[in-house]
């Protein structure tokens, strides 16, 4: 029997959308004000869906314990009050959302892996940017 | 095919124990929720059904019959109420969200389909803004 948990996480951050592979005015054109030379900030809102049986001893699909201890260290560690193009996530693609989501999942997918939390598996995550925007990865 | 989703709310408390485990490993695995005098949350239940939209109505279902079979089925059985202790499915069953999304769905799965033209789709209980479970009735799958 498969069912899905859903945790939020909310995260700081800075960035600035800006390719090198673009002009000066092309970056302006495409980016707009996002492309504003000395950065902008959001909240954001991370929502990390688990997928699995739910054990019979605990009733859970994962403890919260255990992905909050392993979001913590991976994700709102690393990205919480930081400036995302200074990661090297980031050293050469756009800190767009879409990007930052598959490279959220890409990490956290190796930590589930390496540490062995099946039958439990990372099925999404969903990265809200501001109310209106929201951005989705499940690994396909 | 649309899905068609009603939201709803419902204030309960609860615990978390397993009756095998000694008080020691309740608390460790369960932490705050072991806490037998328990804790409560105000729950919003999100049903989604699916179906096809009737061409006289318009409609996938009744929205306010949709309304009625959630608080005869579910809102009636688990609000103001512990669900540990007042629920029939949580008697051995630790209330988790994850569990209470799977009951829901055991609850509401025969009515919505003995109305006809729709069945349904997906559960969704958030027990706090942050946290949600969902159950979409894959009763025998796994995981990938």
């Amino acid at each position: 029997m498969k069912a899905y948990f859903t945790r939020t996480y909310t995260i700081s951050a800075s960035h600035r959308l800006h390719s090198e592979e673009l002009s000066a005015v092309q970056n302006r054109a495409i980016f707009g004000k996002c492309n504003n030379p000395h950065g902008h900030g959001h909240n954001y809102r991370i929502e990390i869906t688990v997928g699995g049986p739910v054990d019979p001893a605990t009733g859970m699909v994962i403890n919260m314990v255990t992905l909050d201890r392993l979001v913590n260290a991976v994700v709102v560690a690393r990205f919480d009050h930081m400036n995302l193009n200074f990661d090297s996530l980031f050293a050469e693609k756009v800190s767009t959302t879409e990007n930052l989501c598959i490279g959220i999942f890409q990490l956290l997918a190796a930590e589930f892996k390496a540490k062995a939390l099946k039958p439990a598996i990372l099925e999404k995550v969903r990265i809200e940017e501001t109310e209106n925007n929201f951005f989705e990865y499940s690994g396909d | 095919m649309i899905l068609l989703t009603r939201r709803a709310t419902f204030s309960a408390s609860h615990y978390y124990w397993n009756p095998e485990w000694t008080q020691e490993r309740n608390e460790a695995v369960f932490g705050r929720c072991a806490n037998r005098n328990g804790h409560g949350h105000n729950y919003t239940l999100e049903v989604t059904v699916t179906g096809v939209v009737d061409p006289v109505s318009g409609f996938v279902v009744d929205l306010k019959w949709l309304k009625d079979v959630i608080e005869q089925e579910v809102l009636d059985f688990y609000d103001h109420r512990h669900l540990n202790l007042e629920v029939p499915e949580f008697a051995n069953t630790i209330p988790t969200t994850e569990n209470i999304a799977i009951a829901v769905w055991k609850r509401l799965e025969a009515p919505v389909a003995a109305a006809g033209g729709a069945r349904l789709s997906r559960v969704r209980i958030y027990e706090t803004d942050d946290i949600f479970a969902e159950f979409r009735g894959e009763w025998s799958e796994a995981g990938h």
